[in-house]
């Protein structure tokens, strides 16, 4: 059978004979694939440990928390104000809609009604961050599939967001600008001015240039649609949230399902996958929901400026003693990769007993394992999948 | 019978080449020979006028009477043997012609990745929203340079579990592989380092040289991700070889020359003499062409063996300093190689499409005028290839990358299948048209004498 058998030469040497003499006894491996920490494509540092067989992904392993800072245990030890900085740093793209979810839940804990105005800055704020947040996911997604030119396109347009931003409180990235009571600072009319700027820029013509430029090119369709399947019951049961869910079809939102803030005064749509391209739940359905969540959040943005009122921008005495009652609250908003819950449990103390974050990320990325073990996904498919979560490991480890 | 005219042909050419070889001149087979080119500076012009007033319109005629462009670097040849004062050129000034126009080739690599380099960077900068390169030089112009600088001077990093003969050898053989490829091409008429009667199979023949050097250098670098990036290219440049290899058979067909100079003379004339407009079958192989060309340089949206998304840097992870700059370099060269070799095939290569232009330098005696004739044509050529060279930027910076399965679909299902089909249809066409337009020739072809 083996013909080299009767040599007796070492182990390895007669492996190699073999190969040379008996093409028959050619065998493949499978190979582990360690993708990340440090990637390209794993969008921060996450960790794939991939089985594959050539390039097909037979089994991948997902290692998280090398972005590990400790929020929830540093929230025990900082007064509640002192807490805002830190959830800027969860999701670091979407910094806003952090903030707006702690100041909610605590001002739950507290009672505290904010003013008319601030709950409309926080609106106009919120919904410019998300346009940045998905514009970068774009961007991102193209670069993941090899399309850079369209991640610096996104780029050109956030950078304008950023502006706005640096003008309203100083950052371009972590805010601290939505607080307990209320905001940091005014929206000036001339801020409005800038968004209403960005908006007429943005809205008819750069949305539509992306999806000419990306989201209808045949490759593009070609490397996401009917790739990374999640069919309906499995987001669901996997938690999956936010432009991942709805991309599976699920009409879940909780800006209209659960209104939190005045999100019941606005008129806008959710959009879900319809399989306009391959199957609902794919990555293009995913990735689709996201351009579209732009358009809906600038005609929110629309609104609230057209309505908002004069008035305080803040609740300056609530704010300087943030001393809630005994008791423990849980106040969820939809960010902008899914539903953020703040846990926060008081003892009546200026230092909150407790903080804990149901990050939307976290659970999103939960499902790949599920999905990419014995899904027939090529090596270039766990890319677009991953990419498609539109996962920010600093929300993931927190 | 048209098997014993090809043997007969590629026979006399045999004997011309040796006999030139020695230095003497052939004898003209027909009537209307060519002059023998050996002799003063400006002969070239002349033989060069001559042979395109005897080449009758088709390609076959043409073919079998010019014997005299079987040199190898007359240019440089005549220049030799007019500053040492020789009556005749010898076989060791002929080969040592040859070196010179190599070394001037590789001079030439050497300033178009220079160039290349800079001109991706500010292509894909203009096209993203950014300036790109701006400070070393007017508008970042010598950036490349002072890339080139920090690239040599870097120290040389070979990983520890590296098969090191191996990790050295490959960068040099990728290079080789490309610059090898550029000895039969044309820079304009007689302006190649040596004009091989067998060009394109030349040229076909020695690129898979440059597979085997990726091959090494991805298995060498002992990494999982230069393994994947490896066997990718593997794949894809031996795929991608095929549909080239055919497109090259459409235009041998209708040139009736493997020689790259024989080619670009049989689309002489108005700009509809062109292989890309002459009959539609080779405008769709045009296409063909340069889609495969695309995968065979590695571009977007064939980058997969450079993935960085995936593959972190593909089979050059591990190399940096000069190895990484020699990859680098051979990347682009082929890229202009392939470009130029797409002109030639398919647009006109030298000639500018509009007969007077074409004629300056050609009907005039003075010393000047040849001179400007061939000054223009290397440029139109030059120009026409660096003109498919931006496309080629301009797609890359376009499009998404394709996924393995689907490069190799594209590849053994649509264009495979297509140039095949171009093939016998475009030979179909120039035998009809050959029957219609220009009887005597077509069955010269296949009535024997």
């Amino acid at each position: 059978m083996n013909r080299v058998g009767e040599f007796h030469v070492h182990k390895n040497v007669r492996k190699r004979f073999v190969v040379m003499i008996n093409a028959g006894d050619l065998r493949t491996e499978e190979m582990l694939l360690n993708m990340g920490p440090q990637h390209p494509s794993t969008h921060g540092v996450f960790r794939v440990v991939i089985r594959t067989d050539g390039e097909m992904i037979l089994e991948t392993e997902s290692h998280i928390g090398y972005l590990h800072r400790c929020f929830e245990k540093i929230s025990e030890n900082v007064n509640y104000m002192q807490v805002v900085p830190y959830t800027d740093r969860m999701d670091y793209l979407c910094a806003m809609i952090n903030n707006l979810g702690y100041a909610e839940a605590v001002e739950k804990l507290m009672e505290l009604e904010v003013p008319e105005r601030a709950k409309y800055i926080r609106i106009i704020a919120c919904e410019l961050n998300r346009i940045a947040s998905h514009l970068l996911a774009f961007g991102v997604y193209g670069l993941d599939l090899g399309a850079i030119t369209p991640f610096l396109h996104a780029f050109r347009d956030r950078e304008k967001i950023l502006k706005i931003f640096e003008k309203l409180c100083g950052q371009r990235l972590n805010y601290t600008y939505i607080r307990v009571g209320g905001v940091s600072f005014d929206m000036t009319e001339e801020i409005l001015q800038d968004i209403q700027d960005f908006l007429d820029y943005f809205e008819p013509d750069v949305l539509d240039e992306f999806n000419r430029l990306l989201s209808y090119n045949g490759i593009f369709i070609s490397r996401t649609a009917n790739v990374g399947i999640i069919p309906e019951e499995m987001a669901i049961n996997y938690g999956l949230t936010g432009p991942s869910l709805r991309g599976s079809g699920v009409k879940r939102d909780l800006r209209k399902d659960e209104p939190y803030c005045i999100y019941d005064r606005f008129d806008f749509e959710v959009p879900v996958g319809d399989g306009e391209q391959g199957t609902v739940g794919d990555c293009w359905s995913r990735y689709i929901v996201r351009v579209k969540e732009m358009y809906e959040s600038a005609q929110i943005i629309r609104q609230a400026m057209r309505d908002i009122p004069g008035g305080a921008f803040i609740d300056k005495k609530a704010s300087n003693k943030v001393k809630p009652p005994k008791g423990e609250v849980y106040h969820k908003v939809e960010g902008a990769r899914g539903e953020l819950g703040y846990h926060v449990i008081s003892d009546g103390t200026d230092v909150p007993y407790r903080v804990k974050a149901r990050a939307p990320s976290f659970c999103n990325i939960s499902i790949l394992d599920a999905m990419a073990s014995d899904a027939n996904m090529m090596l270039a498919d766990i890319v677009a999948v991953i990419g498609s979560f539109d996962i920010v490991m600093g929300e993931v480890d927190r | 019978m048209s098997l014993s005219l090809s043997l007969q042909s590629l026979l006399f050419k045999t004997n011309a080449w040796l006999a030139q070889a020695e230095g003497t001149t052939p004898a003209p087979e027909g009537g209307e020979g060519a002059a023998p080119t050996e002799g003063a500076a400006n002969a070239a012009g002349d033989a060069t006028k001559e042979i395109v007033e005897a080449a009758p319109e088709r390609a076959f005629m043409l073919n079998e009477n010019s014997t005299s462009d079987e040199s190898g670097a007359p240019y440089i040849e005549s220049a030799i043997t007019y500053v040492l004062n020789v009556e005749q050129s010898s076989w060791w000034i002929a080969a040592f012609s040859m070196l010179l126009a190599c070394l001037g080739v590789f001079g030439f690599i050497n300033v178009f990745a220079l160039f290349a380099v800079w001109l991706e960077r500010k292509v894909s900068a203009h096209m993203q929203c950014r300036l790109g390169p701006m400070e070393v030089g007017p508008h970042g112009a010598l950036q490349t340079i002072a890339d080139g600088i920090k690239l040599t001077v870097k120290e040389d990093i070979i990983p520890k579990l590296a098969d090191r003969p191996l990790f050295i050898l490959a960068p040099i053989i990728v290079f080789t592989g490309t610059f090898i490829r550029f000895v039969p091409l044309p820079f304009g008429p007689h302006l190649n380092a040596i004009d091989l009667n067998l060009g394109l199979f030349f040229i076909a023949s020695v690129g898979s040289v440059e597979v085997l050097g990726v091959i090494m250098a991805g298995w060498a670098s002992n990494n999982k991700w230069s393994l994947f990036a490896t066997i990718r290219t593997a794949t894809q440049m031996v795929s991608y070889e095929i549909p080239i290899g055919l497109t090259f058979v459409a235009v041998i067909v209708s040139a009736g020359t493997l020689s790259l100079h024989g080619i670009v003379e049989a689309q002489e004339g108005w700009f509809f003499n062109w292989y890309m407009f002459r009959n539609p079958f080779l405008a769709v192989l045009f296409i063909v062409f340069f889609i495969a060309t695309l995968a065979e340089c590695k571009r977007a949206p064939f980058d997969l063996p450079e993935a960085e998304s995936e593959l972190v840097s593909g089979f050059h992870t591990e190399y940096s300093g000069i190895r990484f700059a020699l990859f680098f370099m051979a990347e682009y060269a082929a890229m202009y190689l392939v470009s130029a070799i797409a002109v030639v095939l398919f647009m006109g290569g030298w000639y500018t499409g509009i007969p007077m232009i074409d004629e300056i330098g050609m009907n005039t005696t003075s010393e000047v005028t040849p001179w400007l004739g061939l000054f223009i044509k290397a440029h139109v050529l030059i120009g026409k290839a660096l003109t498919l060279v931006f496309l080629q930027i301009w797609v890359r910076w376009t499009l998404p990358r394709v996924r393995l399965d689907q490069m190799m679909y594209l590849c053994w299902k649509v264009l495979l299948p297509v140039a095949l089909l171009c093939l016998v249809g475009s030979a179909f066409w120039d035998l009809c048209m050959g029957a219609f337009s220009d009887e005597k020739d077509y069955f010269m072809m296949i009535i024997p004498k």
